[in-house]
């Protein structure tokens, strides 16, 4: 890494606020249409639940397939070709199936400046597989993304949308072997 | 105010538990302001002369008093969607100081006489949602937010909404349309959101930041946050430092700093061997500063005199490497991947635009094209709905009046003359001299 690159990121460690544990992942007993329905009931406008009920499908089975679509549907009382179109607008839905573990690199202007490109290139010499796709086995996505908000402590990773910054090159690896460890 | 100059965040660590925010006198401000007209309170916050921090900078006092009065339902939205490159302020407020955005969220829903207030949260910001989810949960129980709050006969609703990825859904109308569970398209105003905002109701939407300013509007009184700052821009404001510099990161300064106390006093300048090349001042679809302007303040109007933007406070500083085509293309593929396609001018011209600058930087434009970027920059300009087509012409334009003859360089030597040294150049080429 260029010495002056390696200089912004230290002082990136220095600057970045602790993050506090992850929560436990939601309870779901419950089955999707009922936590569907919990989210209309936040609502005064039952169609403002469309988006958080693409999101709990999208949990559900990893991706909005037909399925997903039909049950989201289903128990917000919109149509399945209303409920694809605005999903299709939005990044973080999924209209194809994914690897078991989503890495998403930062490429916008504050993480280039300070070697997002390298950290890319070694995940994509790493894994195999261009940004954009899949490993043959299913286990990694990669893609890259546009400003994730983490600018000054960048490059930003996040790996099953949780943050790691900053995040040169030489944390790839020690990554790729923590996740392959990991059951799944 | 201490004698650290901050604010809002001053304080190391965080105040994320709700005894370390009571301990340190949090939510006695929603109990004074419980106890004053509401009128009273949006007095308050117009006297202190705060500004909205989201990037357009409009007086928050005032835009409370153009919501008609007794109209109900009424709503406050919190634009917590921040991802305007180089901007991640809101963040760290929202990490290290929760409660103060959830006491300002109630203090101007009572004010406001607001039914209920939805905060809008980025998708991607799932810890930073955690965090305001515990922080809402301890709130309520503590009898700050729910019914009847702390007896006042005052019921606050707070409903936490996550985004689903989409940049657009941060300009005000977008937010609203997306919120009720469509596409995030921009509307055309007027009618505003004061008048006809969330399900048409009277809608008031605020940044994080500048919610998150008001429990100590109230607590200083609108006089003594007015005395902080310049004559037009009051008090302080989080800048999000980011790019070549030594320690980049956010910095709560007032509106009286320049640019020089922030990235040289605060940032600790240029890493070891590089100089300065340019600076983003406002986020990345602000037109650039050049060093010689490092003296400018940081304020609205010093910032605008200065040929810029304040926009969201995100200072990017580029160093000597960096080929500016390539930081160009960065941008302009940028908003071209946001624009939401309502707009002829912004659909089409952000398009042509980042073919133009994609050809420049890897060599294959022809004579003549660094005009031809100008003109569809030109084009594009001021004839939208909303400011992102703008926010694509004006940096891009800045870029190569700035820069033109590195855009030139380009074309005459077909293909990028710094690729060997440019931290952006291995986005785009296989770059050799890149150690594995
Ligand atoms: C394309 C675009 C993106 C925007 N993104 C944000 C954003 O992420 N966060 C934000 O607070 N304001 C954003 N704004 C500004 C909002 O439209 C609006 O002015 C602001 O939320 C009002 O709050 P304030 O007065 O407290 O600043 C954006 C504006 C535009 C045109
Ligand atoms: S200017 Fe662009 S982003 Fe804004 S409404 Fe028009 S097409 Fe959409
Ligand atoms: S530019 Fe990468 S997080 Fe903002």
């Amino acid at each position: 890494m260029d010495p002056a690159t390696a200089e912004t990121l230290a002082g990136a460690v220095e600057t970045r606020p602790q993050m506090p544990a992850p929560l436990p992942p939601d309870e779901r007993s419950a089955p999707l249409r009922d936590r569907i329905l919990a989210a209309v009931a936040l609502y005064p406008e039952p169609r403002s639940a469309l988006i958080p009920a693409l999101r709990l499908a999208q949990e559900e089975y990893g991706w909005l397939s037909t399925e997903a679509f039909e049950q989201v549907a289903d128990a917000t009382g919109f149509t399945p070709a209303l409920c694809k179109s605005v999903a299709s607008f939005y990044d973080m839905y999924r209209l194809h199936p994914a690897g078991a573990h989503e890495i998403c690199v930062c490429t916008n202007i504050s993480c280039a400046l300070v070697g997002a490109g390298e950290t890319l290139r070694e995940f994509s010499r790493e894994l195999g597989i261009e940004p954009g796709s899949t490993t043959a086995d299913g286990r990694f996505t990669l893609r890259t993304v546009e400003c994730y908000g983490g600018c000054g402590w960048g490059p930003v990773v996040s790996v099953d949308e949780r943050y790691h910054e900053p995040f040169g090159p030489d944390r790839v690896r020690p990554l790729l072997d923590e996740l392959r460890g990991q059951p799944g | 105010m201490s004698e650290t100059g901050r604010i809002l965040l001053d304080f190391d660590g965080d105040r994320r538990n709700i005894h370390a925010y009571e301990q340190a006198g949090g939510y006695a401000s929603l109990r004074s302001a419980l106890g004053m007209e509401a009128a009273d309170v949006v007095a308050t916050v117009d006297t202190s002369g705060l500004r909205g921090r989201g990037g357009a900078g409009f007086p928050t006092g005032r835009k409370a008093s153009f919501l008609p009065k007794g109209r109900t339902p009424a709503y406050l939205c919190v634009n917590a969607d921040e991802s305007e490159p180089g901007t991640f302020k809101d963040r760290e407020i929202m990490l290290r100081n929760p409660h103060a955005l959830i006491e300002g969220i109630l203090i101007m829903s009572y004010a406001m006489s607001a039914t209920s207030a939805f905060i809008y949260i980025r998708g991607e910001y799932r810890t930073e949602f955690e965090v305001l989810k515990r922080a809402l949960e301890e709130a309520h129980s503590r009898g700050y937010v729910g019914r009847n709050v702390l007896g006042s006969g005052y019921d606050a609703t707070i409903v936490l909404h996550r985004g689903a990825g989409a940049y657009i859904c941060g300009e005000e109308t977008a937010l609203l349309t997306s919120l009720e569970g469509e596409r995030g398209q921009p509307r055309s105003k007027p009618p505003f959101p004061a008048i006809a905002g969330l399900y048409a109701a009277p809608t008031l939407v605020n940044n994080v930041e500048t919610l998150a300013s008001v429990p100590f509007i109230v607590k200083m009184g609108g006089e003594a946050y007015a005395a902080v700052g310049t004559e037009r821009s009051k008090g302080t404001r989080v800048f999000s430092l980011s790019g070549n510099v030594k320690r980049p990161g956010n910095y709560e300064l007032p509106l009286t700093a320049t640019l020089r106390d922030l990235i040289e006093g605060h940032g600790g300048g240029m890493p070891e061997g590089r100089t300065m090349k340019a600076i983003i001042p406002g986020g990345s679809s602000t037109p650039l500063l050049m060093p010689d302007q490092l003296d400018t303040g940081l304020d609205y109007e010093s910032i605008a005199a200065a040929g810029s933007m304040a926009g969201s406070g995100a200072v990017v500083v580029i160093d000597d490497r960096t080929c500016m085509v390539q930081l160009a293309l960065r941008v302009a593929e940028f908003y071209r991947h946001e624009s939401c396609g309502k707009c002829t001018p912004c659909r089409e011209g952000t398009k042509w635009g980042t073919d133009v600058v994609r050809r420049i930087e890897d060599g294959s434009a022809r004579q003549g094209e660094v005009d031809l970027l100008l003109n569809v920059c030109d084009r594009i300009l001021g004839k939208n709905l909303c400011p992102l087509g703008d926010a694509f012409a004006m940096p891009i334009a800045s870029y190569v009046t700035h820069f033109r003859e590195e855009f030139q360089r380009h074309i005459d030597e077909g293909g990028c003359p710094f690729v060997e040294q440019s931290p952006i150049a291995s986005l785009y080429h296989d770059v050799s001299g890149v150690p594995a």
